[in-house]
């Protein structure tokens, strides 16, 4: 029997850990996933994310710390008692069951009543939109219908926390901004939590409510979509979220803008965190921009038009490489003149180069 | 490119379907009477009919006990760390082949073997076990050379099992006990058929260690004795061929009934594909 109710409040992890031999996987996890968000935890492969995910569905016995569910401890309960919904990557249906009696198999565990199991499951297929598939065997539907069978069978339980292993990473791109869509729907519509962990920045950041990126065990920034594409706390999550240049500076002058010098140019910008002298200058390539009175001299090494405008690749006197946007058609060998304002280059201290 | 299947043609033309059909059609060229006279003489002649019974009487009951013990033992073995360490250690009876496994069995079950003398010391028994030359010693013998094979296949069909079904399973609140039910078990009968099927074959054609551990003049007069004593001790090849015949009528029979069994219960697949 499931011990959580829908009515929760919030699932804390606390200082949860995961090693793996000599290998540290998840390192000094904390975070409070309220009822009603949609987290995802995002980074590389290898940063841990998968680890987290599979310990709080309890496929994995923490190495340390806790797990909560409002005041009931619930690391040391089996991923039977826990009563979370789960998605897998490579969905996980079981393939002699039809697609009914797959999403129906959380129900019939919990003993439920057959009138009420056949109208759950008749009400699961509607939202997934799979009626008309009900009675066909896994191997008989496409991925993408396979996918919506999971998360059906994960979610007509009413999990209070439903958790999502890549569900979107075996699918064509076409499908996967499809599916994205429904997923964010379905999550909408049952106002249960969701945690969803991918590698894709902008899946990420289209989906959720908070994102946690993580990198070797550690989470390295925890904030809002618009916070994290905006003003990442660490150069190396900057480098993860989309900030191509990242460039070695001095600090130059303080102030209310830190000044930097790329390439011998003087450039103003945003501090991050306490820098002294040497810094990291990360600048998206949307926002470095061609301009006549930009600071930074550099030639275009290469360019493509990307429909309505250009994306380049230049380099400075001095080797520097930057990529940069342009509106107007630029092609390989001008001199340019780039910069971009002050509060879209951010700079952070030297110490923690990626 | 469909010559290159000649060879494996040939070598089953050669091998298998021209010795089966020599051995069928000299069953029907019986020493005296009509063509059917050695079957109708198998069957009126209680000493060779009754091996059929004793046959299946220790074929059946090893080949399930095999795969019954194979299945939990696989369940636990396929969460081991030094799974190859086992199953090489388990691949040295089949390896050393049945009269070498019967030899040792001699000396080890005697009334002097191990196995009394630890049972006798542990006070357990008051007189000698007698596990040797009769319906026992066999039975032993055929689980100690069978179960390894019977084993080794099950762990290779479970193994087979994507892990995810489990942990689905479990994550939507089956309990092991469950899980193995609806899950494993379901996705395992396809496997368990063959296993079933190949062990039967096996052990339905016990020969050394009926004889060696046995009883061969009674209790463990197997089919393939009858038709050895047919054979060679009696020169009526005929009437051998007659119950080799026989021997591989009731294996298809029972191998077939296993497979149509199997058919009832669950065809599907073992993994899930992509579609």
């Amino acid at each position: 029997m499931a011990i959580a109710s829908r009515d929760f409040r919030a699932l804390r992890l606390d200082h949860i850990s995961r090693c793996f031999g000599t290998l540290n996987a998840l390192k000094d996890v904390t975070l409070s996933v309220e009822r009603g968000e949609f987290i995802a935890l995002l980074g590389p492969s290898g940063c841990g994310k998968s680890t987290a995910l599979n310990c709080i569905a309890g496929l994995l016995d923490l190495s340390g710390g806790a797990i909560w569910l409002d005041e009931q401890r619930i690391d040391n309960l089996g991923p039977e008692r826990r009563g979370f919904g789960m998605v897998f990557q490579n969905y996980a249906l079981f393939p002699h069951m039809t697609v009914r009696r797959n999403i129906a198999f959380g129900l019939v565990t919990q003993h439920r009543p057959k009138a009420e199991i056949s109208r759950r499951v008749d009400e699961a297929l509607t939202l997934v939109r799979l009626t008309a598939q009900a009675e066909k065997l896994p191997g008989q539907i496409s991925g993408g219908q396979q996918q919506r069978v999971a998360i059906a069978r994960a979610i007509v339980v009413e999990p209070p926390l439903v958790l999502m292993d890549e569900p979107l990473s075996n699918l064509d791109a076409k499908l996967r901004l499809e599916m994205r869509a429904e997923i964010r729907r379905i999550h909408n519509s049952l106002g249960c939590a969701s945690i969803y962990v991918t590698h894709d920045q902008e899946e990420a950041l289209s989906l959720a409510d908070r994102i946690v990126v993580m990198r070797e065990g550690e989470m390295r920034h925890v904030g809002c979509p618009e916070e994290l594409y905006a003003r990442p706390a660490h150069a190396d999550v900057a480098e993860f979220m989309g900030y191509r240049n990242l460039v070695r500076s001095r600090v130059e002058a303080a102030g209310n803008t830190l000044t930097v010098s790329i390439a011998g140019a003087r450039l103003s910008g945003t501090p991050m965190e306490a820098v002294n002298g040497d810094a990291l200058v990360a600048i998206r390539p949307e926002d470095l921009t061609p301009a006549g009175d930009a600071p930074i001299a550099a030639t275009v090494d290469a360019a493509e038009y990307r429909g309505r405008e250009f994306y380049g690749f230049a380099r400075t006197a001095d080797g520097t490489e930057l990529y940069f946007r342009s509106e107007r058609r630029v092609t390989a060998g001008d001199a340019i003149r780039l910069g971009a304002p002050p509060e879209r280059v951010l700079i952070y201290a030297a110490g923690d180069a990626p | 490119m469909t010559l290159l299947v000649l060879p494996a043609v040939l070598f089953i033309l050669a091998l298998f379907v021209y010795p089966f059909l020599y051995g069928l059609w000299l069953s029907f060229r019986p020493n005296g009477g009509g063509g059917l006279a050695n079957y109708a003489k198998f069957f009126a002649d209680p000493f060779l009919y009754t091996t059929i019974t004793k046959t299946l009487m220790l074929a059946v009951p090893v080949t399930v006990l095999n795969v019954v013990v194979s299945i939990p033992v696989a369940l636990r073995v396929r969460l081991m760390r030094h799974q190859r360490l086992l199953t090489t250690i388990l691949v040295v009876p089949i390896t050393l082949g049945t009269v070498l496994v019967s030899e040792g069995l001699l000396t080890y079950l005697g009334p002097r073997g191990w196995v009394n003398r630890v049972l006798l010391d542990l006070g357990l028994i008051g007189t000698p076990v007698r596990l040797l030359h009769n319906y026992w010693g066999v039975f032993l013998s055929l689980v100690i050379t069978g179960f390894p094979f019977t084993f080794l296949l099950t762990l290779s069909y479970l193994t087979g099992i994507d892990p995810a079904l489990e942990n689905a399973a479990a994550v939507l609140g089956a309990p092991a006990r469950e899980r193995f039910k609806r899950v494993l078990l379901p996705l395992l009968i396809p496997g368990l058929t063959i296993t079933l099927a190949l062990s039967f074959v096996q052990a339905f054609s016990v020969f050394p260690s009926a004889i060696l551990l046995g009883e061969p003049a009674g209790a463990t007069r197997v089919i393939s004795i009858a038709a050895y004593t047919a054979a060679f001790e009696q020169y009526d090849y005929s009437l051998a061929s007659a119950i080799a015949m026989l021997m591989a009528g009731i294996q298809v029979i029972i191998v077939l009934a296993l497979l149509a069994a199997r058919g009832l219960i669950y065809s599907g697949p073992a993994a899930s594909g992509k579609g």
